[in-house]
């Protein structure tokens, strides 16, 4: 068959990459990573609606679904990161009308950067900016070449930007516990004790205040040395980015790094431009924390059961919730929690009834009582998606297909419960 | 002989490329594996495709060894995902995030099997 090469946009990681091709007639992507060509390739797919692994028509297992969210005293809505805009709004809604508990992938990604920006508020900017401008680019606890593999190329490392035209006008440091791959394309590589990062950024932090006396001659397993010469290199840099990852957040520490870690880009500030932003994961889990923090002011652990959004992650996200057993049914979306859990939570998803929606097949439909197969947004659904900088892009849908859209399938549960609620 | 490792858990090109391939080998090939450094490799007298079981307070699994020279001795890495998960911490700290790194972990050489992910669901 002959190639028919679209333009479209990777719906795979938060670089959104919006340069890629598409052979529809022969199914495979072109100038794609490894991740994006995985995403974009055929693979086995949920073949059917199905209730207790009978197959049936959609709307028999939305039908059942809106049943189990209205019979439970206090659902979890769980997921959303992997899906548009449209679909998670309509999500949200859900949540509130089942009294429900919403909650989205940052749970266990970069939440805890959202509760120290709640502190601190964040001095960020956009991948353009770092592009053009970044003469000195941080990454902390992130692996790009691994996790955004195309990212480097595209923004930070070897872009050829505005005022920084090729990798020789910039410079990239990589700090982490272990030497990853990202560390090979560094200009300096600063190896951390795991756990550290809190006591290695207040050093940075009072060496640039000009405290250094206080700073002991070795912090997490950096030498003093070293550590003033990352500092002297942030200050002399004209404009700098630190780009973290889950490294920072899911170590000690988590929401507390971060907070620190804002505190030193603030510092910095004061002398010369830096800016600090997360590497998110999923193409839209931007948006499964803004669609909420529009609709309900917070962006994810939100609470409904009372009729009002009450935001506490110590209560309310899906961690949390499960093991405590604080939720008694649960609609996973866009996300396969029971792959990516602790099994502490996990056993107690395996006790109640379970909703998924998802194209594919997975761990959380081993577990599943309804499962609702779903179109893949960015190749068989269209819809808009915020990349990790928060700028949005409409993804397109490109190939037919029998599959109902998240979107869909959730305005027709929305109507059930609404039926079923009276 | 165990040795006593600081367990991390992250993502991989692998990993990411067959997470919507939970149920097939490729993934199960991606994620059901612990690098440890050359020193720690040794003291456990490990060759590639020796099992190791590794062991926090929080659980244990039985995954493939595999030996990664840029590791720090007392060190270990597995990929995210289910066999992670059968030993990090979960407790989040009122954060909602669980510590899915730097959890105090024990490795020891295990003629056990490693189970497949359908297996594993069983388990928990
Ligand atoms: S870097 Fe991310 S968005 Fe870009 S092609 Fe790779 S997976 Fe897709």
């Amino acid at each position: 068959m002959a190639e028919e090469l679209v333009n479209v946009i990777c719906t795979f990681c938060g670089s959104v990459c919006d340069d890629v091709l598409f052979d529809v007639e022969n199914y495979k992507g072109k100038k794609f990573c490894k991740l994006g060509s995985g995403k974009f390739s055929p693979k086995e797919r949920i073949k059917s609606p199905m209730i207790d692994g009978k197959e049936v028509s959609y709307e028999e297992a939305i039908e059942k679904a809106a049943e189990i969210l209205v019979n439970a005293k206090r659902p979890l809505l769980y997921g959303w990161a992997s899906t548009v805009n449209e679909a998670i709004r309509l999500g949200v809604i859900l949540t509130e009308k089942v009294g429900g508990i919403y909650d989205q992938c940052a749970s266990v990604c970069h939440a805890p950067g959202t509760l120290a920006l709640i502190e601190e508020g964040v001095p960020g900017g956009s991948l353009g900016e770092i592009k053009n401008r970044a003469d000195m680019v941080v990454f902390w606890g992130s692996n790009p070449l691994e996790a955004h593999p195309r990212h480097p190329m595209r923004y930070s490392v070897r872009a050829k930007g505005l005022l920084i035209k090729d990798r020789k006008d910039r410079k990239v440091v990589v700090v982490d516990v272990r030497k990853t791959k990202s560390a090979n394309m560094a200009d300096l590589f600063i190896k951390i004790k795991p756990g550290y990062d809190y006591p290695i950024i207040s050093a940075l932090r009072a060496i640039i205040k000009g405290e250094e006396s206080a700073v002991p001659s070795e912090v997490g397993g950096v030498k003093k040395e070293l550590l003033k010469e990352l500092a002297d290199m942030m200050v002399n840099a004209k404009y700098g980015a630190v780009l973290y990852g889950l490294g920072v957040t899911q170590s000690r520490g988590r929401d507390r790094n971060i907070e620190n870690a804002i505190k030193l880009i603030q510092l910095l500030n004061r002398k010369t431009r830096w800016i600090i932003w997360p590497m998110r994961g999923h193409y839209n889990v931007v948006g499964a924390g803004e669609v909420p923090a529009w609709e309900a002011g917070y962006t994810y652990a939100i609470d409904f059961s009372r009729g009002y959004p009450r935001f506490s992650p110590g209560e309310f996200s899906a961690n949390e919730v499960l093991q405590r057993k604080d939720c008694d049914a649960a609609l996973i979306i866009a996300s396969d929690p029971v792959a990516h859990f602790p099994r502490a939570s996990v056993a107690h998803l395996k006790k109640i009834p379970v909703i998924q929606i998802d194209p594919f097949p997975n761990m959380t439909t081993l577990v599943s009582n309804v499962v609702i197969p779903s179109a893949v947004a960015g190749i068989e659904a269209e819809g808009t998606a915020y990349r990790m900088d928060g700028i949005p892009f409409r993804v397109k849908k490109v190939v037919e297909t029998e599959y109902w859209s998240d979107e869909q399938i959730l305005e027709k549960m929305l109507e059930k419960v609404d039926q079923l609620m009276g | 002989m165990t040795v006593e490792v600081e367990l991390i858990s992250g993502r991989t090109l692998d990993q990411g490329a067959t997470v919507e391939e939970k149920l097939t080998d490729e993934y199960f090939k991606a994620v059901s594996y612990c690098e440890l450094s050359e020193e720690d490799f040794k003291a456990l007298g490990l060759s590639e495709g020796d099992r190791v079981k590794v062991k926090t307070e929080f659980g244990e699994v039985v995954v493939f060894a595999v030996l990664n020279k840029d590791l720090d001795r007392g060190m270990a890495f597995i990929p995210m995902g289910p066999y992670a998960n059968m030993v990090i911490d979960p407790n989040t700290d009122g954060t909602g995030m669980p510590q899915f790194k730097g959890v105090k972990a024990t490795v020891e050489k295990t003629d056990e099997k490693v189970l497949n992910v359908k297996e594993l669901v069983e388990v928990i």
